[in-house]
């Protein structure tokens, strides 16, 4: 029977019915990090229980890290605590961890793919929310509590009710100067930020399949700020080819006979969804916040609709019908697990080529692994960020999340590439966040307020 | 380990965690207006820079209470609540489980909302602390009800799923699983995950993935 990938996936690990009608499924890829772990190990220890499949367990840190410099040990004592209380944990339970001092340390949810461990029909767990990142090469991958990476630890299992499936449809060519982040801002805010409660998020049409694995995994990452846990695509030859020679990859002949069950689990054609919903790319532009949460936004033309949110409106400092565009910025941030690939730094270099950085603006580039950075470094990226005022950092988290040194300082507003513009996500509780493209963070680094990327690249070669 | 010291008046704390079967909820209400409360709001990322939970009772809406003096949390009427009445989408973004651990370490049993992000609601349910959904017009009137009435107790029957304040009576849900579960005391799924371990070890060595291709 034809049947979604979100079903096919969830059968493939489903290990029974539990008492409580819940599914108990198996979780094929546990990815950790040092911020939602320790406490997970220490239950595990006052029970004396065991991690059951080391082997299908990966760590690293990027949370606490600082990205300006990481040698050992740092000079915050308690990232160093943090660290080395992963180090530990996964040392004494054999747990491969790509430390800060590893060649393949990075966020976490760009290394899964990077590294070719995650693969189509999977099952991914990670206590972080933006795990849904994976469900771009076709995975089933959600974000998860302390106690629930305890439970994935002990049982590599998680008690979960099953998800609707909302299908959605983008269609049509993509504007010059308007990039993934804005499709999913769009779709954000048209959906609402509870809007996918209930729901994974089957991502398609002609759009998507034009995209590169990197702009799917910029959708896919934000499912959750629209309230859907798991967002995904369906694998097909663009994710074979991206998935093709990667360390964990199926290596040589077998990698040919992988590609078979991929397709094999992608969603039928003739799949009944819960609900679908459809866009055209043509009609969404440049897109960004000005609210406190990713649903409040607009295209940069527009003024801030009619009707806002006054609590909203009063901590952004902004007046009801009030344009984005012409903000004066304090600081201009690209990186995240949303925004921090190769492409995404690329396409701010070619903005920024030949240009420097507002005085008052402090701007930063912050790779999302060590291997992105290498291979912008191998390009030259890092010297054109340097050469136009940007600081050209390592890899972390950085100031998507007030975690580590980079922070925002008072009221200061930031056009950031991250996904998140909660009040004080970005280490100052009064500080402000514009989410926006890395493209457009670029634009507005250099004009020192919002402007309309499309004016820029106007004087870019495409 | 998050002895971060706290710019607020310190908070009830150190009350014992839930424990066994759980079919009854019942204290004072704390109110607290507004939809889409993230849980960067409810437990702010630095104090998230720990390697335990301990202490992070202190620290529940630090930087909403900071910048507001009339928060709700700040409002010495409800102190020592034990049942947190919110509006949509209570707990939306980040996974951390840091929040409902914060909340339930300040003394909070139960949480009354119009509705809740999944993650947050599962974390909530996984140390012991439902989360039921009622509708706008329950929730609004039972926030006013403890706004102009704080003493009065308010009790939540799990298995029914009806919450009750003085003469106000409404019917709320609660996901069926997460209310067997805390009905039956097994709330906290490990152990039922390892029942039939055989059965895990039959699904890792059937995908091909771990198989091999």
């Amino acid at each position: 029977m034809a049947d979604t990938l979100f079903h096919k996936v969830w059968n493939a690990h489903a290990v029974r019915t539990l008492p409580s009608g819940q599914t108990q499924l198996f979780v094929g890829l546990h990815l950790v990090h040092e911020v939602t772990t320790p406490q997970a190990f220490d239950m595990m220890r006052q029970h004396g229980w065991k991690v059951a499949f080391p082997g299908r367990t990966f760590a690293t840190v990027d949370h606490i890290v600082p990205t300006s410099t990481q040698r050992r040990p740092f000079l915050d004592l308690m990232a160093e605590e943090m660290t080395t209380a992963l180090e530990r944990n996964c040392r004494e339970a054999g747990i491969r961890l790509w430390a800060p001092d590893s060649d393949n340390q990075g966020i976490v949810h760009v290394i899964g793919p990077e590294l070719g461990l995650t693969q189509p029909g999977m099952t991914i767990a990670c206590g972080d929310s933006h795990t849904s990142t994976h469900g771009a090469l076709g995975a089933i991958s959600f974000g998860i509590g302390t106690s629930q990476v305890r439970d994935v630890l002990t049982s590599q299992c998680l008690a979960l009710d099953p998800l609707k499936v909302r299908r959605i449809d983008v269609t049509g060519q993509l504007h010059r100067g308007v990039y993934a982040k804005d499709v999913i801002l769009t779709i954000i805010r048209r959906l609402g930020v509870q809007g996918g409660v209930g729901f994974a998020y089957e991502y398609g049409g002609a759009t998507l399949d034009a995209m590169t694995i990197d702009e799917r995994m910029t959708i896919c990452n934000m499912s959750i700020e629209g309230g859907a846990r798991i967002g995904y695509v369906n694998p097909d030859d663009t994710t074979f080819a991206y998935l093709r020679g990667r360390p964990f990859a199926p290596p040589g002949d077998a990698f040919d006979r992988a590609v078979a069950w991929w397709r094999q689990m992608a969603s039928d054609k003739a799949a009944r969804y819960d609900d679908r919903v459809a866009f055209d790319a043509a009609a969404i532009e440049p897109t960004v916040t000005w609210g406190i949460n990713p649903g409040q936004s607009v295209a940069v033309s527009e003024p801030i609709d009619a009707s806002p949110d006054d609590e909203a409106l009063a901590f952004m400092g902004f007046e009801p019908g009030a344009r984005v565009q012409g903000t004066r910025i304090d600081v201009a941030f690209i990186g995240s697990c949303t925004n921090g690939r190769l492409s995404d730094l690329e396409e701010a270099a070619r903005i920024v080529r030949g240009h420097h950085v507002a005085k008052h603006v402090k701007a930063l580039v912050v790779p999302g692994s060590r291997a992105v950075k290498r291979a912008a470094e191998a390009r030259g990226l890092h010297e054109v960020f340097i050469e136009a005022g940007f600081e050209w950092r390592g890899a972390g988290c950085s100031m998507c999340l007030g975690m580590n040194p980079d922070r925002l300082e008072g009221r200061q507003i930031s056009a950031s590439s991250s996904n998140r513009n909660f009040k004080g996500r970005q280490g100052s509780p009064t500080g402000r966040t514009l989410l926006m493209s890395p493209a457009m963070v670029a634009a507005a680094a250099i004009a020192g307020e919002v402007v309309d990327v499309r004016e820029m690249l106007k004087g870019v070669p495409a | 380990m998050t002895d971060q010291p706290s710019a607020l008046s310190p908070q009830p704390s150190g009350s014992p965690q839930p424990s066994g079967a759980i079919s009854h909820v019942s204290g004072r209400g704390l109110p607290l207006r507004g939809d889409d409360i993230d849980t960067d709001r409810v437990m702010p990322a630095r104090f998230l820079r720990s390697v335990s939970f301990e202490g992070l009772e202190r620290h529940v809406f630090e930087d909403d209470r900071l910048a507001n003096p009339a928060h709700p949390f700040n409002d010495a009427r409800f102190n020592g609540a034990s049942i947190l009445i919110v509006n949509g989408n209570f707990g939306c973004g980040s996974s951390r489980e840091h929040a409902p651990q914060g909340l339930v370490r300040a003394g909070f049993r139960a949480i009354v909302g119009e509705s809740f992000s999944e993650i947050f609601q599962g974390n909530a349910a996984m140390i012991g602390m439902p989360c039921f959904a009622a509708s706008h017009e329950a929730i609004d009137t039972l926030q006013a009800l403890v706004e102009t009435t704080p003493d009065v107790v308010i009790a939540a029957d799990v298995a029914s799923a009806v919450i009750t304040a003085g003469a106000l009576r409404r019917t709320a849900t609660l996901p069926p699983a997460l209310r067997d579960g805390f009905l039956s005391g097994q709330w906290n799924p490990t152990l039922m995950l390892l029942d039939h371990f055989d059965e895990v070890r039959a699904v890792a060595a059937r995908l091909p993935y771990i198989r091999g291709f």
